[in-house]
């Protein structure tokens, strides 16, 4: 099937300009990033002081699960705006006049994927340019070398975080058709970042390391997991099934 | 330029539109009446190739509404206008226009031509750059008109396109319609307003899940009673019952000092009678004709009175 890309981004770059006027949305895709990125370092840096021990090698392994914060953070700020953007748009009655365009509902799909998927990874890629600086300014005296960037992190900002912010999006699209309202949607789509946040806690208390082979590992589960709800999402999002099945 | 025959649509056990057949010629104004649930907007759907048909068949233009490689060309030369407008209320009305101009593929400098030529003829010019949630129904309402004319398409369906106008608003709206009228354009016109259907529509089509009636305004009004011409008498006499009834062919009825006439060809008949009438010396004052009105015909039809 042939897509036209040009007609995608123009759905996405319509949903960017609505996004830009709903400030809960820009605060929250700016703020989350930053939050992570200065916060870590801060928890390190007070918590060494306040215990009076030097910050060494052995702080390594939790480094690594700090990082994961960036995958969480992906996982949970897509839905957000793609709840405003397919079932949003669902409550305000603007989809009927969109999908009486000649655009394929496969390209309005894309457009709404993009707008989605690109703002809060991009956020989350910078806040991790900053994060990386911040903790290896913090961590390099005592580790003797800089701990970012490292090819876990990589995997995680470059692999997972992208498969995890997809996963999302696609649920959202899904929740979206069975939702009355945007908050509804959130409110379902909100729990995406339980698995997440249970990877987080068993690396914590050791049950996983967060090493590359075991998040290649869980990126082939997601891009499983992403594909399965691909096919369902592209199911929900057809016009048929938007003016007649989606409540 | 828009052929339906046949046309039906089924939602599980819901027959929502059966065997429809009509045609709208290039250029004409039709008319869409019916109740809510009647299927005028299912209809439209399908037309539209926002739905799928169950069984039947109809073309925009050479266009195979059933075809999946002939939507995409028909989404391209039709504009559609929602019972809801669904406007992107946080953004402009230039960029409301903007957007569905660049989903139509309308190139840059013919985009900013017909923005500027839509929002200047609607009034709208001087707030273009005003989010359109800001903007009254009314200025919703010629927004969604502009953004459905903005690719310049040659058939455009309209549902409700007036309801909760005030009168000026809705006026203004027929107006516009009437414009495009003269531009040649097809228009498809759902409403549940009669006297809009009466003012605007060349022909007008009642639907109540079935097509039950088609046919110009004076058509239908005459469909149900056929012509009447009512004419009032100073006094009333039997003789002058006696001397209508001679001449006219249809039945006569009296109502206080009027005579209600039932005549097949007026134009001819009315001076007879009016003669039969002066010979046995009655006084006329007025003679009226007397028709159903849309409104007589519409609830007839719907209600099966």
């Amino acid at each position: 099937m042939e897509l036209d890309l040009q007609n995608a981004w123009s759905v996405a770059s319509k949903d960017f300009a609505i996004f830009r006027k709903r400030k809960g949305i820009v605060i929250t895709t700016i703020a989350l990033p930053l939050g992570i990125a200065l916060g870590f370092p801060g928890i390190v840096v007070t918590l060494s002081q306040y215990a009076g021990t030097p910050i060494d090698a052995s702080l390594a392994p939790f480094l690594n699960a700090f990082s994961f914060w960036f995958v969480i953070g992906a996982a949970s700020l897509p839905s957000g705006i793609a709840s405003y953007s397919i079932a949003g748009e669902k409550i305000q009655k603007s989809l009927e006049p969109l999908l009486a365009t000649p655009m394929k509902d496969s390209e309005i799909l894309l457009g709404k994927t993009i707008a989605s998927f690109l703002p809060p990874i991009a956020s989350m890629w910078a806040g991790s340019v900053v994060y990386m600086i911040i903790m290896d300014l913090v961590t390099r005296p005592g580790f003797g070398y800089l701990y970012y960037p490292n090819w876990s992190f990589g995997v995680m900002l470059l692999l997972l975080a992208p498969l995890a912010s997809i996963l999302a999006i696609e649920l959202t699209v899904i929740v979206s058709a069975r939702a009355n309202d945007v908050r509804t949607v959130q409110q379902f789509t909100g729990v995406m970042f339980f698995p997440f946040l249970v990877i987080y806690l068993m690396t914590e208390i050791g049950v996983i390391v967060l090493n590359t082979a075991n998040l290649l590992i869980m990126s082939g589960i997601f891009l499983a997991i992403d594909l399965f709800l691909f096919y369902l999402s592209t199911a929900t999002f057809k016009r048929e099934e938007i003016l007649t099945k989606w409540k | 330029m828009i052929d339906v025959e046949g046309l039906t649509r089924k939602f599980d056990d819901l027959l929502a539109v059966d065997q429809v057949t009509l045609s709208v010629d290039e250029g004409e104004v039709f008319g869409f009446l019916g109740p809510n649930g009647a299927g005028k907007t299912t209809t439209v759907r399908m037309l539209c190739c926002l739905i799928s048909k169950t069984s039947g068949a109809a073309r925009i233009g050479e266009y195979d509404i059933g075809s999946a490689s002939d939507q995409p060309r028909i989404r391209r030369m039709i504009g559609l206008v929602p019972d809801n407008v669904g406007l992107y209320e946080e953004l402009s009305a230039y960029k409301n226009l903007d957007y569905y101009g660049r989903y139509y593929k309308v190139d840059e400098t013919k985009r900013r031509e017909r923005i500027e030529y839509f929002l200047k003829l609607l009034g709208l010019w001087e707030k273009r750059d005003v989010a359109a949630g800001a903007f009254s129904k009314g200025m919703k309402q010629k927004l969604s008109i502009a953004r459905a004319l903005i690719h310049d398409p040659q058939v455009l369906f309209l549902d409700e396109p007036t309801a909760n106008l005030d009168p000026e608003a809705s006026k203004t709206v027929r107006d516009f319609i009437l414009d495009l009228k003269r531009e040649k354009k097809t228009i498809f016109l759902n409403t549940h307003n009669l006297d809009e259907a009466q003012k605007i529509c060349d022909r007008i089509g009642i639907l109540n899940t079935k097509l039950v009636a088609l046919g110009t305004p004076t058509e239908l009004e005459r469909s149900i009673s056929g012509r009447k011409t009512v004419i009032q008498l100073e006094a009333i006499s039997q003789a002058i019952v006696s001397a209508v009834k001679r001449v006219a062919a249809g039945a006569v009825e009296t109502e206080g000092n009027k005579l209600i006439i039932g005549v097949n060809d007026p134009e001819k008949q009315n001076p007879d009678i009016i003669d039969a009438i002066s010979t046995v010396g009655g006084r006329i004052q007025f003679v009226t004709a007397l028709s159903s009105t849309l409104e007589d015909v519409y609830l007839k039809l719907v209600r099966g009175q």
